[in-house]
């Protein structure tokens, strides 16, 4: 496979009141970014579990983003600041582990930035292309 | 197994442009649990909702997907298809294939593809979506209005021509507000008590209105249509039902020198004061921090003088508990502080005052009867200088002062120039300013007038530095237009000082689970089609709190805010969010974790008697959510190990098959 | 050799058994051999003349034990608790997981207990292990006698001990030690030094020796839940074999969080690892994290304290710095 034509696959986890309409956002300015990007609805980012992470991972993913409103503007008022306290642990544990930090990210997206949302996506999508293929944390059971 | 429909949208060619509908219907036809699977040009349409009714009785469907445009749009609507049809509301899910496929992506096959993908996952949560029912929860018909400005009384007196009871709530010891203390108000000239206080006796007047003065709010608890709120009644020293407002006291009491805040300090009262004349309710309130009686024990001159017998210097702060089924913040604002804009020498010289102090100065019941006079002599100032955005629009000194406009006080300062060379016309006015910005019906026709027919000097430009040297203030400034350096010798310098929210608003938001912004104004629901809802529900907002507002459009958004109150408490039940977490009891630690997290206190814990296989009974402290308080976040599903908590419509499950058919 | 002797716990559960102040003893209990010790319940002063250890080797924490022991009957359990069991203890009872009033806490001091698998290093055939100043004397089958400095058969968690103080009991025996400023994290920070792929390729190591036997959840004070998720077919991470090297690391990675900010360090996940697996690091990872972004914190060491991982401020850490800040230790 050439490097070129590798396609990553990113599962981003939007939350419902900020960063998902951040997306609706987007398509509303027709503001393009790849479409290995695959939107999952949560109410909150406090809603993702490291499971559903690990999960994306294991089942083929190349790189996981959680998106929230930004702090302090959180629809359920703490909810995202869970979130940062969750994933910065998380992250920096699997980066401890050797896994490539470019594949995990959280980024705080609101309603109106619609532009951010996609340019994030974009450069999120451009990066895990460039890691290549999830490697370490794979499962060789669910491959195709 | 579920028996699936799916409904893929062409909307037009906003989705059919980029996406083979055709094919993504065909796709979906071999998932689990499909059983018809089909597109439409419009399926929000009349005939498009049909289509689905009938797919739903001729193929004994369970469950929907709609591949259409976001379920921001049109969740609600097919949610309701489902239920005419026969089928549980929440049996329905969107592929979100337009905003999120077909309108950022320009290449049909790529489209179709992750077209289907995200109609997968939504077959794959539908395939794991349970009938939900939301909870229903009964309306308290009383509202609280947190706040006695202009704002809160007029919201109130809304609500209350509506029949409904309203509770105002007050820090100060009278209504009345900020607008209390202004002398006249733009663009009309009308002098603000004229029209203010009348409506403060109508507050007073009106059966269905309760007036908690000198009280704060210190707890809310509970949801929209219930929320039991604390409320703090300060100890005012004076019994009000029995206190006749005759004011003698407030003439005997020997202790003299209280900085008197409503005239800003500018002149003293007495340690037992109303506030002003027209103060509502208009009782007495004695000073703790100043009355020797409280302090030493030793005085009691105005109990004695007191006819009515209403003093009671053994009075107490008290607490009363009552249940609203709405609550407005209307919290006002203040100007900010001028500590640290120390190049106009606020703090050295007397002569350097705020525009609220101006208003005081020029009002007949303020400091000088009405006479402008200089704080420091009293003698007639002859120059007169206004600086503008002093602490607005302050993007670079963002520690000094607001990066926002404060919105009102180009309009009060032309109304300033323009009374003073009205009343003084040998006066010289300089406003100095960076932008004048007049937005609003007769605004900019008022400021002209000032210009053109009163002789303002208006200047572009900022100052740099006011020095006072010799009784006066030397004034340096620029004037951009014609690149010169000014010096003028003033008399007088009135600063148009930011306005910012009240303190109190943020401990209050916090309260009440509103958000507010990085300014600490409370955020709308949405910025332009629900601007007086807060985004907790039954919570509400009228005025300044929410952000800069002159006086017409606090008394609109005011009267909005009562509307929208209006509309929920005449509403006998409310549906709740069916979207609610819950604990399975048979996996629950009780470790309380989950307790810690939730933002809305809807978890409490209770000890359960279990039955076990052997025959004996096991208490266990278990999890029990308050369908009606939560708000379905989920917080708590992650912090609960055991994965005992869970949330409805987004179980993990549900959230893990997604996952699985997006990366499958 | 522990500073306190064997006879006065034994006289002290008897006295306590006697006088009814409780109805059962939980303690060490000889297994096949000296240095493998389990722990036990004992209801008499026979049982407790008989089986009753006390010695280098009894690690076990028990305070895990106490939630299944307390709900057996109405009885106060006497328990022994290690200085760093006494954090397990008290976590346990931030999370209500045992009723205290059912419990009678014996705090005991404790100079470090030895990890045999040192002496199996190179020692064969173990009959004996007895101790005299400072020297732990092995007598094999194999091997003949073998001398060893004790301090070379602390496992990490002793030799790196955080803490000699009891921060909960009913009654102490002998004396009380202090917080103490160890090395704990020594071993975190060199890996944090490493490169991602050297850290890749010593995490792969040692996780893939993983045989998913359990042991590290089963024995582990934070690990009560009634239902674990890893037992549990619903979860979706349930999985009873490492079948896969994701599956070694999942497991990891999700129990090492779900006990961050829960876990008090006490060290019994590596102790009984049957393939030595120093798991201990990763959650001193989570530990030295919390207590680099959140401020210090030691869970278990007061009862009702708010971990971090369920607490917040508004200018806390961002999750790419916190990555970051790994490249600047480096």
């Amino acid at each position: 496979m050439q490097v070129n034509e590798y396609k990553p696959l990113i599962v981003a986890f939007c939350c419902n009141w900020c960063s998902y309409a951040g997306a609706d956002l987007a398509g509303n300015n027709r503001l393009n970014y790849p479409a290995d990007v695959k939107i999952i609805r949560v109410p909150c980012s406090c809603r993702v579990n490291p499971m559903f992470i690990l999960r994306a991972f294991q089942r083929g993913a190349d790189g996981v983003i959680i998106c929230g409103c930004h702090p302090g503007d959180c629809h359920y008022t703490s909810g995202n600041y869970y979130t940062r306290r969750r994933m910065a642990l998380l992250f920096s544990m699997l980066d401890y582990l050797g896994i490539e930090r470019e594949r995990t990210r959280v980024e705080w997206v609101s309603a109106a930035e619609g532009a951010k949302f996609a340019a994030t996506m974009k450069d999120f999508a451009e990066k895990v292309a460039s890691l290549g293929e999830n490697k370490r944390l794979e499962d060789l059971r669910c491959k195709k | 197994m579920q028996r699936i429909g799916v409904f893929v949208c062409h909307c037009g060619t906003n989705i059919a442009g980029t996406v083979d509908v055709k094919a993504v219907a065909e796709a979906l036809k071999n998932e689990p649990g499909v059983v018809f699977s089909t597109d439409y040009q419009y399926m929000c349409s009349q005939s498009g909702q049909n289509m689905i009714k009938e797919a739903v009785a001729e193929h004994r469907l369970t469950g929907i997907v709609v591949c259409s445009c976001s379920p921001r749009m049109h969740e609600a609507t097919f949610r309701k298809t489902a239920q005419a049809a026969g089928l549980n509301p929440y049996m329905v899910e969107i592929a979100n294939i337009r905003e999120q496929c077909s309108w950022v992506h320009k290449d049909m096959p790529i489209g179709t593809e992750k077209a289907v993908i995200l109609a997968k996952a939504a077959v794959a949560k539908v395939n794991l979506n349970a009938p939900l029912t939301p909870g229903e929860s009964p309306v308290t018909k009383r509202a609280l209005v947190i706040g006695g400005g202009i704002a809160g009384i007029q919201t109130a007196l809304d609500i209350a021509d509506a029949g409904f009871p309203v509770d105002i709530v007050e820090t100060k010891p009278t209504i009345g507000g900020k607008m209390a203390q202004l002398d006249k108000t733009f663009p009309t000239l009308d002098c603000a008590a004229c029209i203010l206080t009348p409506k403060m006796v109508d507050v007073a007047q009106n059966e269905k209105i309760r007036i908690f003065s000198y009280s704060e709010v210190t707890d809310v608890k509970g949801f929209v249509g219930n929320f039991d709120v604390t409320i703090k009644r300060k100890a005012r020293y004076v019994k009000e039902d029995v206190c006749t407002g005759c004011g003698l006291c407030t003439e005997k009491c020997p202790q003299k020198n209280v900085p008197n805040e409503f005239n800003l300090g500018m002149d003293n009262r007495r340690a037992i004061y109303i506030p002003f004349a027209q103060a509502v309710p208009k009782v007495a309130t004695i000073d703790p921090n100043y009355c020797t009686m409280l302090k030493t024990g030793k005085c009691g001159v105005c109990s004695k003088v007191c006819t009515a017998g209403a003093i009671d210097y053994s009075a107490k702060d008290e607490y009363i508990e009552e249940r609203y089924g709405a609550i407005v913040a209307a919290t006002g604002f203040n100007p900010i502080s001028m500590e640290k804009f120390d190049e106009f020498a606020y703090s050295q010289s007397k002569d350097v005052i705020t525009s609220l102090e101006l208003e005081r100065l020029m009002n007949a019941a303020g400091p000088t009867g009405g006479t402008l006079l200089r704080p420091s002599d009293g003698e007639h100032p002859h120059t007169i200088v206004f600086v503008q955005c002093v602490g607005s629009r302050c993007a670079a000194c963002e520690q000094k002062g607001k990066e926002y406009c404060s919105k009102i006080c180009c309009m009060y300062t032309a109304k300033h120039a323009m009374l003073i060379r009205d009343k003084y016309p040998d006066t010289d006015v300089y406003v100095f300013y960076i932008d004048v910005r007049t937005p609003g019906k007769n605004f900019d026709e008022f400021y002209r007038r000032a210009v053109e027919e009163y002789g303002v000097h208006y200047i572009k430009g900022m100052v740099g530095k006011v020095s006072p040297e010799g009784g006066k203030l030397k004034v340096q400034a620029s004037d951009l237009i014609y690149g010169k350096q000014l010096h003028i010798d003033a008399d007088l310098v009135v600063l148009a000082a930011a306005i910012e929210p009240d303190k109190s608003a943020r401990g209050l938001a916090t309260m009440l689970t509103a958000s507010m912004d990085t300014n600490d104004f409370f955020t709308e629901a949405h910025p332009k089609l629900r601007p007086v809802e807060s985004p907790t529900a039954g919570v509400f907002l009228s005025g300044t709190c929410q952000g800069p507002k002159d006086i017409p459009e606090t008394v609109a958004q005011a009267g909005a805010a009562a509307s929208k109150v209006i509309g929920l408490l005449a509403k006998d039940k409310l549906l709740g969010n069916p979207c609610v977490a819950h604990s399975d009891e048979m996996m629950c630690n009780g470790c309380s974790t989950c307790e810690k997290v939730c933002p809305y206190g809807a978890i409490t814990y209770q000890d359960k008697e279990f039955r076990m296989p052997d025959r004996t009974t096991k208490v266990r402290r278990i999890a029990v959510v308050n369908e009606a308080v939560c708000q379905g976040c989920g917080a708590c599903t992650v912090a609960c190990m055991s994965g005992a908590m869970d949330l409805r419509g987004f179980s993990s499950k549900q959230i893990m098959a997604e996952v699985d058919a997006i990366c499958k | 050799m522990q500073e306190i002797k064997r006879e006065v716990l034994v006289n002290k559960a008897k006295e306590l058994l006697s006088d009814g102040t409780v109805d059962r003893v939980l303690g060490w209990k000889r297994g096949e051999f000296d240095y493998d010790v389990t722990p036990g319940v004992f209801r008499s002063a026979e049982e407790l003349d008989s089986g009753f250890v006390w010695g280098d080797f009894c690690g076990a924490n028990f305070s895990k034990y106490l939630v299944k022991e307390t709900a057996k009957g109405e009885g106060r359990v006497l328990v022994f608790l290690k200085p760093c069991d006494t954090y397990s203890f008290n976590q346990l009872l931030t999370e209500h997981r045992f009723d205290r009033e059912k419990v009678y806490a014996l705090g005991v001091p404790c100079n470090g207990m030895l990890d045999i698998s040192r002496i199996k290093e190179s020692a064969e055939g173990i009959v004996s292990v007895c101790e005299e100043d400072g020297k732990v004397t092995a007598d094999t089958l194999y091997d003949g006698k073998k001398t060893f400095d004790r301090d070379a058969l602390l496992p990490d968690r002793c030799s790196n001990c955080k803490s000699k103080k009891h921060v909960a009991y009913d009654e102490l025996l002998g004396s009380d030690g202090e917080v103490l400023d160890s090395g704990r994290f020594d071993e975190v920070e060199k890996l944090e030094k490493m490169t991602a792929d050297e850290r890749f390729a010593f995490w792969q190591g040692e996780l893939s020796r993983c045989i998913r036997c359990n042991a590290c959840r089963d024995v582990c004070p934070a690990c009560t839940c009634e239902k674990c998720v890893f037992d549990n077919p619903d979860s979706g991470v349930e999985n009873k074999a490492a079948a896969d090297s994701f599956e070694e690391k999942m497991f990891h990675i999700i129990r090492a969080f779900h006990v961050a900010g829960r876990c008090t360090d006490c060290g019994e996940c590596s102790r009984v690892c049957p393939q030595h697996i120093p798991l201990h690091l990763l959650n001193r990872k989570f530990i030295k994290d919390i207590d680099e972004f959140y401020g210090e914190y030691q869970a278990g060491a007061e009862v009702g304290s708010r971990a971090p991982v369920v607490n917040y401020t508004t200018d806390d850490i961002e999750p790419s710095q916190a990555v970051e800040r790994g490249e600047q230790n480096a």
